[in-house]
């Protein structure tokens, strides 16, 4: 079995996930999509675990779940009170930290 | 490594601390402004006594850094609070023991921009004066370089705070000149200790033990290190093209300010020649001479032809330091012990001559209450003795003989021919300019019938000014018994070390000594009985 | 600084440890340098009694110079030079400068003349400046001027010597601008200090030279090691140090600042500007005789001998055309010391009668200059001769003192200017070959110019009808000459005996006197006889003073000067546009420079970093540009620098 595909895989999933949050203007869509990165990354951990024979990677990809998690709580939370005070869930209307 | 010897450490010590913990009490009494004023003259004053003591307990021929003490700081990085002097720390370290008593003498009087309080003043002038003993007295580069960078703090507080009408502006680019130069600094001593940590597998910023090792590195390496260091105290001291922030800053700065900048401040560039460019860099030293040298020149000329040119007497005053610290330069990268031992008395007498200058020109302009030359004429009718204290100020900051800078102008230049003469030829023209703005100058305020707005009419009259202390006008009066007592002492050393200044060449000397042979220098014109008994000695002190 | 020195094969011994009364010599300086200390530091209390204690101490000085000379007249001429020392004053390793006395005939010479005729204008001062409310400060200035003098003087080494030189230089600062309340007296002072300033350079880089060579810059090591020195090296510590002389004593090209100089109260005039420090060039060179004397100084000797003669010419031809008392007296001061010039370029035939000339100078120049400021004194301040005339009647001692000093400088026979100028010239006619011609005949001819001009004052303010009397004054006044008061007179009547006998006697002692200081007087001879020239000089002035006679002493003269004039007169007129070349040449070209620089630093230098500064404010307010606030930008920058930094990584890995 080449884990040659299972990485194939996971760059077109990250890629996806990269498009994905560089495009999409609804602010849980991009969540949703960095939630894609980092399962593709989870893949190819897992992958290259597999390939060692150690689980280093396989622990790896718990930590990155475990984050993820935290991250969505916190992210979550951020979309729901911008998305209270302005109506609206578009990152592009949220742009007023600049110059 | 300096270890605790004698009771003079403490002194050392003493010194450094004195003035801080009078800043720190001078803070706290500033509510009442009497009692600060009387608090921060009490602790300058002990602190220059302490200061004679410390010369007085030196011993010329004794070993090179005397008076030291050591405690460690980084332990990791081999940085140590290590201090002590050698005879040109020292005699640097009594100017500004003699100096600081007298800006504030010179500034009792003079009012305080709103909301600021005069304790606050002279608390930063304490604080500044304990940087600057820190900075002469450091043996440790390491530390050298952080109290380089410290004393810039007090003093841009004293220029933004308490300076001009462009004080903001003055004061920030003081800063980063002097900031920026002193960042090229922290590269190349870095560098040193990377060079001492891989020779000597230790990691050490002391002075001696840095300077045995990169004084033996390769010419491209030390060409390398030298211009950082080159860059920071060019900037301080200050020579052309690299001089521009002093103009302002001078012609901003309250007058004692001004003192401290031009006689304290801007001697530790001439001062980090003597201690660090040559015994650490002496192959580039040697290398780079000629561009030093150039400098030098083309600032004696330079400077002096701008304070010709100049409408502003403050701005004056600092394009005639310019000018001086070109002959400082000269004097030094001219090689020989003559001229060594001459620019460190220049660099007393400039202290002392210059000061006493802009402590005039300052009593001038409280008389006036303005800082443009043309506002004044024909004044020595009104104040024959401010003007005879201008005049002696004045010979004295052209080399008059008989006044004290014409020992060290003259030891300078007689030092520099034999090595440099071509150089020392041009310089001498500077003496002819010398004579011209300061004879201009004075010709232009105190000589010729009564005129000018500030002496007549725009203050009401004439022969008036708005008194500061009253807010109304009164007769322009002369010099004030504290005004006197300020000058005073400058006027007697002025003449005193002009006829007698053994005490001072014969401290200076031996450092001068050690630091050409560290720099394997040899005198180019030898006395009879050395030339005779022909030996060099083989360990420099 | 004992042991037998040779200087350079003309004297015998070097210098003897000065003992007994000339141990005090110190005082010469400190007696006066108190006075003016005290007079100075003590301000308006002591105005009652301060001119008595100028004049006090500057005589006290005369009797101890006197004392002194006895004593060193006592000692064997090998034993005559003494020196003292008092302090080491810079001493830095191979470099020694001790503050030392060399007392020796040619500065005890000085001494006497110093005192001598100071103490004299102290006196003649006290009644001259007696209107003035700071009488008190310019005694303390004369008595600094004193001081600095015989330091200047007595100094045995060079350095010594240019203290005093310097010194000189601030006390006549500070006495030409006296009247510091007026411009012009505050603009000579300055020009004249600046003048000497560029001479001083020269006398400075001689010095170095001198440490550099020879290692040290004492009379004693350097006359001793000059004669081994190269051509080269000797030539150019020749030019340097006459280039300073030039400055002191207003030689060609520095001569521009001492007619200027008038603008000083009178006894300035006559005791700095005439009698003794404008001559401190002449005793520079005569001090430095080991060195002109030498074989290799031949060169330096001519250029000496070249700026004597064209000094005296140019100061003879000006002093023609001027209309002002006093400076017309300063030219006639500029080319006497020409001669002095001359004569101590001639090396050993000359140094002792260049001395002379200075002696008998000091006297009847002191003597003109203090006639003129009686006839001022008496005519409220009056300088234009063409205001004064028919004056011998009413001050008739300022006449009679007047005109023996007169006759002493035009060289009437018998009078103290006819030994030493005459001998002068003599000399210069034997200077060999076409040399001795032109410098015979310069010398010469200018002997009859000095009696044409000097005549021509006589005239005009003396003899003839009083013009002054429909006239009146700048400051509204008329005119009511009057003779002067006792202080002034009796030190006027002292030096016209001066004036008439200082020749006679100094003529024959002189040279021998000072052998020690100079070597012998070298006998010379020359195409013509000394009687010969003596003949000759008398003709020649005699003709010259016809010739003034004949021109202004047979009509009246206008009160004004005539505007419709030669061109020579024109050109003397104008200092020979001496001025104006200083004026074109440096002035001018100068205050341009400095305005440039002044440009160039605010604008050039400062505007670099102010430039620099205001760049990278603006290129930062560009770059800001770059936070666009939305995060997919952000985000799409985050990538391409991920990117970027993959791409190096792999790029370094597989390269």
């Amino acid at each position: 079995m080449t884990p040659t595909y299972y990485l194939l895989l996971s760059a077109l999933l990250f890629t996806i996930g990269a498009v994905g949050v560089l495009v999409r203007r609804n602010a849980i869509v991009v969540f949703m999509c960095i939630e894609l990165m980092l399962n593709a990354v989870n893949l190819s951990l897992v992958t290259f675990s597999r390939i060692n024979g150690s689980l280093d990677g396989q622990i790896m990809a718990f930590f990155v779940m475990v984050v993820a998690a935290a991250e969505v709580v916190v992210g979550l939370a951020i979309i729901m009170s911008i998305f209270r005070t302005r109506r609206t869930a578009s990152v592009d209307d949220s742009n007023l930290l600049k110059y | 490594m300096i270890t605790p010897s004698s009771t003079g450490n403490w002194l050392l010590a003493a010194l450094l601390l004195l003035p801080l913990v009078g800043a720190a009490v001078v803070v706290a009494l500033r509510g009442n402004d009497h009692v600060a004023k009387l608090a921060a003259l009490a602790f300058s004053l002990v602190e220059f006594v302490l200061g004679v003591v410390a010369w007085i307990q030196f011993e010329p021929g004794g070993a090179r850094l005397q008076q030291g003490f050591s405690l460690d700081w980084i332990p990791s990085f081999g940085v140590h609070i290590s201090f002590a002097v050698d005879g040109i720390a020292l005699v640097m370290i009594a100017v500004i023991g003699l100096l600081v008593p007298l800006v504030i003498g010179a500034g009792w009087a003079d009012k305080v921009p709103e909301g600021r309080t005069k304790g606050g003043f002279f608390a930063l002038i304490l604080l500044e004066q304990a940087l600057t003993v820190g900075v002469f007295a450091a043996t440790d580069v390491f530390l050298f370089y952080v109290l380089f960078e410290i004393m810039l703090i007090p003093m841009y507080f004293l220029i933004g705070s308490y300076g001009g009408a462009r004080r903001q502006y003055a004061a920030v680019k003081f800063f980063l000149y002097s900031f920026l130069g002193g960042l090229i600094m922290l590269a190349s001593v870095i560098g040193c200790y990377v060079l001492a940590g891989e020779e000597l597998g230790k990691n050490t910023f002391d002075w001696s033990e840095l300077t045995s090792v990169v004084s033996k590195a390769p010419l491209e390496t030390q060409i390398w290190l030298f211009l950082g260091f080159f860059v920071a105290f060019a900037v301080k001291a200050p020579l052309v093209p690299l001089h521009t922030w002093l103009p302002d800053a001078t012609a901003e700065a309250p007058i004692g300010v001004a003192v401290l900048l031009v006689g304290i401040l801007d001697k530790v560039g001439t001062f980090g020649f003597l201690r660090y460019l040559l015994p650490m860099f002496p192959l580039a030293s040697k290398e780079l001479a000629p561009l030093v040298l150039v400098l030098a020149v083309v600032g004696v000329i330079y400077g002096s032809m701008l304070a010709t040119g100049q409408r502003d007497m403050k701005r004056f005053l600092a394009y005639v330091s310019i000018a001086h610290f070109g002959f400082i330069a000269l004097g030094i990268f001219a090689f020989s012990s003559q001229s060594m031992v001459g620019s460190v008395t220049y660099m007393v007498n400039h202290s002392i001559a210059t000061g006493m200058l802009i402590l005039v020109v300052g009593m001038v302009i409280a008389r006036g209450g303005s800082t443009r030359v043309a506002d004044y004429g024909g004044m020595a009718k009104l104040t024959p003795v401010l003007a005879a204290m201008l005049l002696i100020a004045g010979l004295s900051s052209m080399s008059l003989p008989g006044t004290n800078s014409f020992i060290s102008e003259f030891l300078v230049l007689i030092g520099s021919f034999p090595n440099a003469p071509v150089y020392t030829i041009i310089a001498t023209v500077g003496m002819v300019l010398a004579a011209l703005y300061v004879l201009w100058l004075y010709q232009r305020i105190m000589q010729g019938p009564l005129r000018g707005d500030a002496l007549v009419g725009a203050a009401g009259g004439p022969g008036t000014m708005i008194d500061p202390e009253i807010g109304a006008k009164r007769a322009i009066a002369d010099l004030n018994g504290r005004e006197k007592l300020v000058l005073a002492p400058l006027v007697l050393l002025i003449v005193g070390l002009g006829l007698y200044p053994k005490p001072v060449l014969d401290v200076v000397t031996p450092t001068v000594d050690a630091t050409m042979c560290q720099a394997a220098l040899v005198d180019p014109v030898q006395s009879a009985p050395s030339a005779q008994s022909g030996e060099r000695q083989s360990q420099c002190r | 600084m004992t042991g037998t020195i040779n200087l350079a094969g003309t004297l015998a011994d070097g210098a003897q440890q000065a003992t007994g009364v000339a141990n005090l010599a110190w005082l010469l300086l400190v007696l006066p340098a108190a006075g003016a200390a005290v007079l100075l530091i003590g301000g308006r209390r002591t105005d009652k009694w301060g001119h008595l204690l100028g004049s006090a101490t500057v005589i006290g000085a005369f009797v101890y110079g006197l004392v002194l000379f006895f004593d060193t007249t006592a000692l064997g001429a090998d034993d005559r030079t003494r020196d003292l020392h008092l302090f080491d004053w810079i001493s830095v390793n191979s470099l020694s400068v001790d503050l030392g006395l060399r007392l020796d005939p040619l500065s005890l010479t000085f001494v006497l003349l110093i005192t001598g005729v100071g103490s004299l204008i102290h006196i003649y001062s006290i009644g001259y400046m007696s209107d003035d409310r700071d009488r008190r400060r310019f005694f303390a200035y004369l008595n600094l001027f004193v001081s600095a003098m015989l330091l200047l003087v007595l100094g045995n080494s060079f350095v010594t010597l240019y203290f005093g030189w310097e010194g000189v230089g601030l006390a006549s600062y500070l006495l030409i601008g006296w009247y510091q309340g007026k411009d012009f007296a505050a603009t000579a002072a300055k020009k004249a200090f600046l003048m000497n300033r560029v001479g001083d350079v020269g006398l400075a880089l001689a010095i170095f030279l001198m440490f550099k060579h020879m290692g040290s810059t004492s009379y004693d090591v350097v006359f001793a090691e000059i004669g081994n020195q190269s051509t080269g090296v000797v030539v150019a510590i020749g030019i340097l140090l006459l280039l300073g002389a030039c400055g002191k004593s207003g030689q060609f090209p520095l001569q521009a600042w001492l007619p200027d100089a008038m603008a000083g109260p009178t006894p300035v005039s006559a005791l700095i500007h005439a009698a003794t420090m404008v001559t401190a060039g002449v005793y520079l060179i005569a001090r430095s005789s080991p060195l002109y004397s030498l074989a290799q100084a031949e060169d330096a000797r001519f250029v000496v001998m070249i700026i004597g003669a064209i000094t005296l010419l140019i100061g003879c031809v000006i002093g023609c055309a001027y209309d002002d008392f006093k400076k017309v007296l300063a030219y006639s001061t500029v080319s006497q010391i020409g001669y002095m010039i001359l004569a101590v370029g001639l090396g050993p035939a000359g140094y002792a009668l260049g001395i002379l000339h200075l002696l008998t100078h000091g006297f009847f120049k002191a003597g003109l200059f203090l006639g003129a400021g009686s006839v001022m004194h008496g005519m409220n301040d009056e300088g234009d001769i063409r205001r004064l005339g028919g004056l011998a009647k009413k001050m008739p001692i300022t006449f009679i003192t007047w005109t023996l000093g007169y006759l002493a400088l035009i060289g009437f026979p018998f009078l103290s200017g006819y030994f030493s100028k005459d001998a002068i010239i003599s000399a210069a006619f034997s200077a060999g070959g076409g040399r001795g011609w032109v410098f015979g005949g310069i010398a010469l001819f200018g002997a009859g110019l000095t009696a044409f001009y000097m005549t021509r004052l006589l005239i005009l303010v003396f003899l003839g009808k009083p013009r002054w009397e429909k006239l009146k004054s700048e400051d509204g006044r008329a005119y009511h000459p009057h003779e002067s008061g006792p202080t002034m007179t009796i030190p006027m009547i002292i030096l016209s005996i001066g004036s008439v006998a200082a020749g006679a006697i100094l003529s024959g002692m002189l040279p021998g006197w000072l052998e020690p200081s100079v070597g012998e007087l070298a006998e010379v001879h020359g195409p013509l006889s000394h009687t010969a020239v003596s003949i000759l000089t008398v003709g020649i002035s005699a003709i010259g003073a016809a010739i003034a006679f004949a021109v202004f002493g047979r009509r009246e003269q206008p009160v004004t000067r005539p505007q419709r004039v030669s061109w020579p007169v024109r050109a003397a007129r104008a200092d020979l546009y001496g001025n104006h070349l200083n004026e074109a040449l440096f002035a001018r070209p100068g205050v341009w420079l400095t305005r440039f620089l002044v440009f160039v630093d605010n604008r050039g230098v400062d505007g670099v970093v102010n430039g620099i500064a205001a760049g990278l404010g603006g290129s930062s307010g560009r770059l800001r540009r770059l936070q666009t606030g939305f995060v997919r930008s952000y985000a799409l920058s985050m990538l391409g620098g991920s990117i970027l930094v993959i791409a190096a990584l792999l790029m370094v890995r597989f390269a």
